[in-house]
């Protein structure tokens, strides 16, 4: 007993990989697996668990990952892996987590720190699963990570706009026509920043971007080596339903950071840190005009001059008015000090 | 299968504590000594009671367990069960919407093999928003592959809760199961229980494990992978031979249980109250069985040979059984407390299953469906009296004149 009481919290020593050439060649996401040529989100799949190593229990909520990847007879996933409910990602870690705990505070199995991921697409945790998602960052006293990769639609059931899609992306529920030309006329939600100011406890929540890999995976490694729940919001470039040559991926990922639209940054133990281009950006670096993201891809294909500058004055916006650029929405109070940099 | 965990005490020093609990009180107690590992909590009447009783145990040091208050019915089925997986003996429940609401958790868990326990503290479902009995929230369950049975007294949840425990840990059955309460007449009514020493539990209920099943680090497997068209219906196949197998299991626990505990039903599937002699047989589920029993006795009184058959088991449905339980029957009257709008002659779920079970047999006596009682209406003396002489009338014509009749409505 007197193990499983000192377990309590505990979570894996994870040291940052200090450079590309430390990073371990294991790989726990093997092949077997059948996305499309280009796909981000499972190159973040791949990543997130050579990050977390051989002690990791994975959950997968439906969507691309499960379907495209999981298939019966030619599973890639090395480590123990299930499927959970397209809302059930934080449910699935809160459970795995609470059923570990549970097991090893009672001596019913040996007391050691086990991973426990979940991941859920955009459609899965940003729309349905939010809720579960929340419910599971006010658990404390479990250990988990919930890994968001958001390829800004449901892809797997044919690219349908999701809460997460971009303004104006043509998606097959919202195709440009001829009296409509933009039907998704929604803005993106705030899915990291209203995580991370909306739980307090919850001491670790993070933006990356698979583009930057080993940056991505030393967040995956911190996020696993915080107590508690954490949460992750990864930003994975789909060739298919962005419409753009899948040679392209990588490029449009740092693209979407050097245009600002998506800022990398992380929050710990409620500090924000800017990183990579983001913290560049932040501290003066000009931002690249988001028409040279947009335009790489089909699905703004139907864009005028107009939609592209509405688009900028957003992203404008969301870098000038808030009260901390790209995570806190609120306004600037006019005459305060702003409160970072 | 193995079952001694433990070598069993001497009898002398052991003995059985008496407590005046209600039928939710009484699954608590089970569910502390079965010592369960994680369990969660959703606000619904009727069966939020056993979540009570449950937070004070656990509060008060008697059980140690992961209690976990969830957001919402969906996600109190999810976490449970994915701590099943990593080997938690675990438990959650709900009632009437709450139930449907969790319903898509609900549906994956058996094809997940996870043999957690649940509660439904049947109620209607709204809307209107009512909160009295009805049986249809549990039997929306009925053709997913869950067991399910339902209870009468206190006694029976207790005993029910340990016996459920063991059929769906054991691992040739390896399904949920579903023990449905009355919502009121038993959630909330207490009835004299007696509750075994936890020695004995042990030794009737073995410590849950899930072998090659066991989501785990050291045994990397992959649970529920996507399987395209062509691996379904092998898949329901193996649900259905493990739900087939249940037959042989519930019996093998219920003698077990004898054994160890002294007492309990020689028939797991159904209470017969005087039908040894009986011409018509009255057939319903739950705590209907009191004004049932009540009223056939003042018939008795008067010449009239009724008797009544309390299903516990709903599935797997005990249709043998049953048949040769109706075999001297002139006529059956089934007790539906749910209904089945647009089913054959308009019945209930229970009376279409025990006309169905009856296809086969020999002797197919007339079968009348009284649909009764639904959202928590008093089933009356007046109502068992009525439904009676329909089926003498029935028994005499040889022939029902009605599928179904519905009693105790306003006009
Ligand atoms: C409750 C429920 N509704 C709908 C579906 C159908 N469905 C399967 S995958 C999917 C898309 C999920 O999208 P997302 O979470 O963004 O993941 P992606 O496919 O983009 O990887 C949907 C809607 C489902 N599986 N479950
Ligand atoms: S549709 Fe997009 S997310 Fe899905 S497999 Fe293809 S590239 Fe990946």
């Amino acid at each position: 007993m007197a193990e499983a009481t000192i377990f309590a919290n505990q979570t894996q020593t994870l040291e940052p990989f200090k450079g590309v050439k430390k990073v371990t060649i294991e790989e726990y996401f093997s092949s077997g697996h059948r996305t499309c040529q280009g796909c981000e989100s499972a190159l973040v799949m791949k990543l997130m668990v050579k990050a977390a190593g051989p002690r990791t229990i994975v959950l997968g909520s439906t969507g691309c990952m499960y379907v495209a990847n999981t298939t019966y007879y030619s599973t890639p996933w090395v480590v123990p892996w299930m499927h959970t409910q397209l809302g059930s990602s934080g449910s699935a870690a809160l459970g795995t987590a609470a059923g570990l705990k549970a097991l090893m505070k009672k001596g019913k199995m040996k007391a050691e720190p086990i991973n426990v991921i979940a991941f859920c697409g955009d459609g899965g945790g940003a729309d349905m699963g939010l809720g579960a998602i929340s419910a599971t960052l006010t658990h404390k006293e479990y250990n988990s990570l919930i890994l968001l990769y958001d390829n800004e639609s449901y892809a797997n059931t044919d690219i349908q706009l999701s809460g997460l899609t971009p303004y104006g992306a043509h998606t097959t529920f919202s195709p440009p026509g001829t009296v409509k030309r933009i039907i998704h006329t929604r803005w993106k939600k705030n899915v990291a920043g209203m995580l991370a100011a909306g739980h307090p406890e919850c001491r670790y929540v993070a933006t990356v971007c698979a583009s930057y890999a080993v940056e991505m995976m030393n967040r995956v490694r911190k996020a696993l080596t915080i107590p508690g729940p954490t949460f992750i919001h990864s930003l994975d470039p789909c060739p298919k339903g962005w419409d753009y040559d899948p040679m392209l991926s990588h490029e449009l990922g740092e693209l979407a950071i050097e245009t600002g639209i998506f800022p990398l940054y992380e929050v710990e133990d409620g500090v924000v840190k800017y990183y990579g281009k983001t913290k560049a950006i932040v501290d003066g670096r000009k931002r690249k005009p988001v028409r040279e993201y947009l335009l790489k891809q089909g699905r703004f294909a139907h864009f005028t001059e107009e939609d592209l500058a509405y688009f900028q004055a957003k992203v404008d916006e969301m870098w000038e008015k808030w009260e901390m650029p790209g995570v806190v929405a609120f306004r600037k109070q006019p005459g305060a000090v702003p409160s970072v940099n | 299968m193995a079952v001694a965990t433990r070598p069993a005490p001497a009898a002398a020093v052991l003995e059985e504590k008496e407590m005046l609990i209600s039928g939710s009180e009484a699954v608590a107690e089970a569910l502390t000594l079965a010592d369960i590992d994680v369990v969660t909590a959703y606000p619904i009447r009727p069966y939020d009671t056993v979540m009570q009783a449950i937070a004070k145990k656990i509060a008060n040091g008697k059980l140690v367990a992961e209690y976990i208050v969830a957001e919402g019915e969906h996600s109190q089925f999810e976490i449970v069960k994915h701590a099943s997986t990593v080997g938690a003996r675990v438990f959650c429940g709900s009632s009437g919407v709450g139930w449907m609401y969790a319903m898509e958790a609900i549906t994956v868990t058996p094809a997940l093999r996870v043999p957690m326990i649940a509660l439904v503290g049947n109620r209607a479902l709204d809307d209107p928003g009512a909160f009295g009995v009805e049986h249809n929230d549990a039997l929306s369950v009925r053709d997913l592959g869950w067991l399910l049975c339902w209870i009468d007294t206190s006694q029976e949840a207790f005993d029910t809760t340990l016996i459920a425990y063991r059929v769906a840990e054991d691992r040739r059955i390896f399904l949920p199961i579903a023990i449905s309460a009355d919502g009121a007449f038993l959630t909330h009514s207490q009835s004299l229980t007696r509750v075994p020493p936890k020695e004995w539990v042990d030794t009737f209920l073995p410590p849950y494990r899930r072998g090659d099943l066991l989501l785990h680090p050291d045994n990397p497997i992959t649970v529920a992978p996507q399987v395209n068209e062509d691996w379904v219906i092998e898949i329901r196949r193996q649900n259905n031979a493990a739900t087939e197998r249940a037959y042989t299991v519930i019996e093998e626990a219920y003698a077990d249980f004898r054994r160890i505990f002294g007492r309990g039903p020689e028939n797991p599937w159904f209470e017969e109250y005087m039908t040894e002699d009986a011409e018509i047989i009255l057939m319903g589920m739950g705590t209907l069985s009191l004004p049932v029993k009540v009223a056939i006795r003042k018939m008795r009184e008067d010449g009239k040979k009724v008797g009544l058959i309390r299903l516990r088991w709903f599935r797997p449905f005990p249709h043998e059984q049953l048949t040769r339980a109706l075999r001297r029957a002139k006529a059956i009257g089934v007790i539906d407390r749910d209904y089945s709008f647009g089913s054959p002659f308009g019945s209930g779920v229970v009376a279409t299953e025990v006309r169905a079970a009856l296809y086969n047999a020999e002797h197919r006596p007339p079968l009348i469906g009284f649909i009764c009682g639904l959202g928590g209406r008093e089933v009356t003396l007046e109502d068992v009296y009525k439904l009676t002489d329909i089926c003498y009338a029935a028994a005499k014509a040889g022939r029902a004149e009605r599928g179904t009749y519905w009693l105790g409505v306003r006009e």
